[in-house]
């Protein structure tokens, strides 16, 4: 414990302020930044809702699957059914056209609630899936998944059984209808900042240190003095509410929420984006997500355009992860490294480094 | 067996009077007051038999996705989709040869194939690495399902039962009195008794393949040891690529028939694979007794529970899946 405290305290010496901390960031970012503040301008409502705010809600609940797996070494698959029950918690504490279900309580309340019950659920499932290890966990948060996904189709009092929840609107407040386009996108944007500013935040905090080393070496870690399960859990948790969140937007944007949100096929579609965006960094999620949503929506005219069926698109869905996981187990995320690390030898040694904080899943 | 019985005297007694107020409840013939209380005495013994032989469906398929996983540490997730391909290639052949068993032994054979491409094409280059294995295994199951639906549409196919299974059988079982006191016998598909029968065969030949030939101890050397068993010389890529075959095969096996007494479409792999995974996460991973075991109370759950809660019978299953991690993570036979 000793040596971890030291480590910890000469990490947290240099404490910046927050312009030293925005000045010292690259061009890559302002451009980044820039580009999504302004797209409103350039970009119709369809690519502003349909595309962007759509591919970052879903970059939300990868991202917090990325954190789970890319620093703590655990692959679940439970966060997409976090999203999805903070989504129902939603539809039946606030207002729905399901009324006799529905609390109607105001979206103050329910949303935070919402929040809070399904990061307690996601916690939960986490505390069970770490009492086993590694691989196993990926078997049991799926087993946790679709036992959730046949609970909201069989059952008709709480969750209204197959048709779900619909007339579900995004709340008005400060005077701004958060569900019209230009809102939403922006409502949507903040959040994805938050939690992607929140995970490089807590990647770099002690805990988050300590639960790469749990990755790297649990029980060199455990002999350190390190709870390794509690940190796991609190993993758990922490992605919980990234993937809460995200799913609280989700039924915002969706305006109705049934079984088939959190069912087996979203489920393993959490997974395959944040494999194929690159599970080492935060940013790679968003980017599996903008992908996948880019395929969904045009690949049937894509495919009927070069004369092939358009009903296959999940044959290229299926192939294109296969590819992506035989080739570069990194993501896209490695593929844009390896191109920049052949142009720019200099780098090496830096690159290096922003690698081994990531690590390989 | 008597090691269990002196290691744990009380989960013993409580399991021989389970097994033994399961076998009068069996064996009587019911009163009219049990009557009014567990329902009709048809009822839970179609129930029980329906879940027995469900079981041993669950058995065949988990049994090799089990042998897979304790082996390479390969979690299979396209094991559903070799179910589904075997099953859609049993109605196939069924209907261009007319014959069932060579439905079944051309299944078993084409999915076993397919198990070894798989593992000498992709497992082998990544061996080690649990989690890309894994994530192989999805994008296979993706594809696989999506050519099955390119070829054999939506819809729901049965494989035809041969005339020598189908049809029922009298089993020494009383369901009720006549009012002159005749007893009424409990008639039931034969099919199902001979899907049974041909589990338990399954089984018994697998545990005294594993136990007492030599292929059997190198398997389960490596169960236990992979990388001590290739040290002392044995060529342990060979015994992966049949143990990789002999689970596929099994699962294309059940594919066929699956197919005879249920139906095949679309989504049937996710849900056997699902079941699967519940199958050895209870039973404990790695094992084929646990395999057994699991496939035995998953089936029992999911018939009792359609019979008795119709509402929430899927969650039954889960529900023990959750009880059984509490309180004993690695599973109820694992030695771990």
């Amino acid at each position: 414990m000793a040596i971890a405290d030291l480590n910890l305290e000469q990490r947290a010496r240099p404490r910046e302020s927050f312009p030293d901390w925005l000045a010292r960031r690259g061009t890559a970012f302002w451009i980044l930044a820039a580009l999504l503040l302004l797209m409103p301008a350039v970009a119709s409502s369809f690519w502003l809702v349909q595309i962007f705010a759509y591919s970052m809600i879903l970059g939300m609940v990868a991202l917090s699957l990325m954190f789970l797996a890319g620093y703590g070494g655990i692959v679940s698959l439970v966060q997409m059914t976090v999203a999805g029950f903070a989504g129902y918690l939603v539809a039946i504490l606030g207002d729905s056209a399901i009324s006799q279900i529905s609390l109607h309580w105001p979206w103050w309340v329910a949303a935070p609630i919402a929040i809070l019950v399904a990061t307690l659920f996601g916690t939960l499932s986490g505390a069970l899936s770490v009492r086993t290890e590694g691989i196993y966990t990926i078997m049991i948060t799926l087993a946790i998944a679709s036992a959730f996904y046949y609970l909201t189709l069989q059952n008709y009092t709480i969750f209204n059984g197959f048709s779900g929840f619909n007339g579900i609107v995004p709340p008005v407040f400060l005077g701004v209808d958060w569900g019209q386009n230009l809102p939403f996108y922006y409502l949507t944007l903040a959040c994805a900042a938050l939690a992607y500013a929140l995970v490089i935040y807590v990647s770099r905090a002690p805990f988050g240190l300590a639960l790469q080393g749990t990755r790297d070496n649990p029980r060199r870690m455990a002999a350190l003095g390190f709870d390794v399960v509690a940190h796991r859990v609190a993993a758990y948790a922490f992605a919980s509410v990234i993937a809460a969140c995200a799913g609280v937007l989700l039924v915002w944007y969706q305006r109705q929420i049934s079984p088939g949100t959190a069912g087996v096929g979203p489920v393993v579609d959490m997974l395959i984006i944040a494999v194929v965006g690159g599970l080492s960094r935060p940013i790679g999620p968003f980017i599996g997500a903008l992908v996948y949503v880019l395929l969904r929506t045009f690949s049937l005219d894509v495919l009927e355009g070069v004369g092939l069926d358009g009903r296959r698109y999940q044959l290229m869905i299926g192939l294109g992860f296969l590819i992506i996981v035989l080739f570069s187990p990194d993501g896209l995320i490695g593929i844009w490294q390896r191109i920049r690390d052949r142009y720019r030898r200099s780098a090496e040694a830096r690159d290096g480094q922003m690698r081994s904080g990531g690590g390989t899943p | 067996m008597s090691d269990f019985v002196a290691r744990r005297p009380v989960w013993s007694l409580l399991i021989i009077i389970a097994v033994a107020v399961l076998l009068w409840l069996v064996f009587s013939v019911w009163s009219p007051e049990m009557e009014a209380v567990l329902g009709r005495k048809r009822v839970f013994l179609s129930a029980l038999f329906n879940g027995i032989t469900l079981g041993a469906l669950y058995f065949l398929v988990a049994s090799g996705f089990t042998l897979i996983f304790g082996l390479m540490r390969n979690v299979n997730l396209a094991h559903g989709s070799l179910y589904l391909f075997g099953g859609y290639l049993g109605y196939s052949i069924g209907g261009l040869t007319g014959s069932w068993l060579v439905a079944l032994l051309v299944s078993f054979l084409v999915v076993a194939i397919v198990g070894v491409l798989m593992q000498v094409l992709l497992f082998r280059w990544m061996e080690g690495q649990d989690l890309r294995q894994t994530l192989v295994t999805i994008g296979l199951s993706i594809i696989f399902a999506d050519l099955l639906l390119w070829n054999y549409g939506g819809d729901t196919f049965q494989v035809t039962t041969p005339d020598w299974l189908s049809g029922p059988v009298q089993l020494p079982f009383v369901v009720a009195l006549r009012g002159n006191g005749d007893p009424v016998m409990m008639t039931y598909p034969f099919v199902r008794i001979a899907i049974l029968i041909g589990a338990v065969v399954v089984g018994v030949l697998m545990w005294l393949a594993l136990n007492r030939t030599r292929v059997g101890m190198l398997v389960r050397a490596g169960v236990d040891d992979r990388d001590m068993l290739s040290a002392t010389g044995v060529r342990v890529q060979l015994v992966f690529v049949m143990v990789f075959a002999f689970g596929a095969g099994l699962a294309g096996l059940a594919g066929v028939v699956g197919g005879t007494f249920q139906s095949l479409q679309p989504g049937e792999d996710t849900k056997i694979l699902l079941s699967s995974l519940v199958v050895v996460i209870v039973g404990g991973m790695g094992s084929i007794p646990g395999a057994a075991v699991g496939a035995l109370i998953v089936g029992l759950a999911e018939q009792f529970g359609s019979v008795y809660m119709p509402t929430y019978a899927v969650m039954l299953t889960f529900i023990i899946m959750v009880a059984v991690l509490a309180v004993r993570p690695q599973g109820l036979a694992a030695r771990r």
